[in-house]
């Protein structure tokens, strides 16, 4: 099975956490779709996308099992990070190493045996389509911020691990320029699953799989139902982008301008 | 009885490894529990209140833990029978990286951190050469970058190793540390374990306690700062 060839992973039921079915057939996510897990603390958000991306097979708590190409994936392909069609940005996921920007991808693209030079520096450029505090090169990855330094795993996942389906938990905190991240991954035909809280990154997802008890309670498809709300939404989101760069730049708020 | 051995360097997760194995095969499956260490350890009292199993420990005090394991092993090993049991679990302190506590007719176990840095498979080489799994803890806290460059040293190092990266906490991903264990031969004859590798060579004077600095004052083994070649001084 080649990477090219994925088409869509499937999602068949488990369990909630009292021991009963989830009530769905199956869920299936092709490239391009965006889906987002939203739901209560404890609610098996992480749960469910962790479920994705170690392919479970019956086998983890909440006994779901995952196919990819309507078939259980073979194992080298679970296992071998370089084969592994999942990418998974989470919360916690720091770099370590005291290295410069430059020198840490350039250390994920030989593990990779890529031979292509020319892609660190285009994934340092889509890192700072992500954010408004610029990355250089020469910057160390221990010195970079929480949004910095989410927008270069992002931009690493997109272009070095190059993986078709790409799984962030809770990125909304980091500061990233989110409506960017969505468009750019939804163009490279990336299969996008968010755990969020955040209200635009849950209106700009094409589904909303809703948690409840470690179980999916349910799956919503608003479709144009939501129009008027993301409308809203954006142009809020905006306004405190804006102000958050205004405190940022130490400057004074005097007027407001949000519809 | 299956033999696991478990070794690696201190907070490594072993323990929390351990826990993982316990769960998944209680209550079906007799575990008995030996833990080795220098001079400090809790994990006997710990898994024995949580998990109602039968545990000893053993410290090493002033000897390579690695080798007081060797010397109480087959004592362990009739304590265990005597306790019926399916599996016995060994973890080992794993502080001296020369040492490498895997023996024949065991399942040998590595278990890394992958906050550890990512230079650190290359500093365990004598561990991880020698043992049958590796599993790399603490994977949720790194960046899939550093994820996969951590498993490409590992294989630099061995490459016939069998890596399996987990949040051990959670216990994600341990499927094939089961598959391993289920597929563990038991032990044949207790009688003719042998260590997998050769332990370092020779001891110094270190070793038996004379402190004083310089290569000048001790006997066996020396080397001086330039001189990357030991020589052997007698007596
Ligand atoms: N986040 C995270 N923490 C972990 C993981 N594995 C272990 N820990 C934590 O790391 C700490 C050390 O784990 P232990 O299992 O006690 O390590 P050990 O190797 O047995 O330590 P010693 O026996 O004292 O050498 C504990 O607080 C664990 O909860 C992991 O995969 N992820
Ligand atoms: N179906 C289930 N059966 C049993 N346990 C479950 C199930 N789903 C999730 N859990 C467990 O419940 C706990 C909380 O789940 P999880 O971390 O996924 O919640 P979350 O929605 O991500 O919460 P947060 O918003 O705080 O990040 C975890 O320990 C998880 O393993
Ligand atoms: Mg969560
Ligand atoms: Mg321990
Ligand atoms: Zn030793």
């Amino acid at each position: 099975m080649q990477l090219q060839e994925i088409v869509e992973i499937t999602i068949l039921p488990g369990i909630t956490r009292d021991g009963k079915p989830e009530g769905f057939d199956r869920i299936v996510i092709s490239p391009g779709d965006t889906l987002s897990i939203v739901g209560p603390t404890g609610s098996g958000k992480s749960a469910f996308i962790s479920d994705i991306e170690m392919f479970a097979h019956h086998d983890t708590v909440t006994k779901r099992t995952i196919l990819v190409n309507g078939t259980y994936p073979p194992e080298h392909f679970i296992r071998n990070p370089a084969q592994k069609p999942v990418a998974l940005i989470t919360q916690n996921t720091k770099c370590l190493s005291d290295l410069t920007v430059q020198e840490f991808l350039g250390m994920h693209v030989r593990s990779r045996k890529m031979d292509e030079t020319g892609v660190i520096n285009r994934t340092i450029i889509l890192a700072n389509e992500f954010t408004g505090e610029k990355i250089t090169a020469s910057a160390r990855m221990t010195s970079l911020s929480g949004g910095q330094t989410r927008s270069l795993m992002i931009a690493d996942a997109i272009l070095i691990s190059d993986a078709p389906i790409v799984l962030l938990d809770e990125v909304e905190n980091a500061g990233i320029f989110k409506e960017k991240v969505i468009s750019c991954l939804k163009n490279h035909r990336k299969s996008l699953i968010f755990v969020t809280h955040d209200p635009l990154i849950s209106l700009l997802s094409g589904r909303r799989i809703v948690m409840k008890n470690g179980g999916v309670d349910r799956i919503l498809e608003p479709g144009d139902e939501e129009r008027e709300a993301i409308a809203w939404v954006t142009r809020t989101d905006e306004t405190l982008c804006q102000m958050r760069e205004m405190i940022r730049a130490g400057e004074l708020i005097r007027s407001v301008s949000c519809g | 009885m299956k033999l696991l051995i478990i070794a690696g360097p201190p907070s490594a997760g072993k323990t929390t490894v351990a826990r993982q194995i316990i769960k998944q095969y209680l209550p079906d499956t007799r575990i008995c529990y030996l833990k080795i260490d220098v001079v400090r350890a809790f994990e006997d009292i710990e898994l024995a209140e949580e998990f109602h199993i039968p545990t000893k420990k053993v410290y090493s005090g002033d000897v390579c833990p690695d080798h007081v394991g060797i010397l109480v092993l087959s004592d362990a090993i009739t304590w265990a029978e005597q306790e019926k049991a399916d599996i016995l679990i060994v973890e080992s302190a794993g502080l001296c990286l020369r040492c490498s506590p895997f023996l024949t007719q065991s399942l040998g176990i590595v278990v890394v951190s992958a906050i550890a840095g990512i230079h650190t498979p290359f500093k365990m080489s004598a561990m991880l050469g020698l043992s049958d799994i590796a599993v790399v803890t603490h994977t949720d806290l790194i960046s899939q970058a550093e994820k996969e460059v951590f498993r490409e040293r590992i294989c630099e190092v061995n490459n016939s190793l069998d890596i399996i990266e987990t949040n051990a906490i959670q216990g994600t991903g341990l499927r094939y540390l089961f598959r391993a264990i289920e597929n563990q031969e038991p032990v044949q004859d207790p009688g003719s374990i042998t260590l997998l590798g050769a332990p370092p060579l020779g001891v110094c004077t270190i070793c038996v306690g004379k402190r004083e600095i310089g290569w000048q004052n001790h006997f066996g083994m020396i080397r001086s700062l330039d001189n990357p070649d030991f020589s052997f001084r007698g007596d």
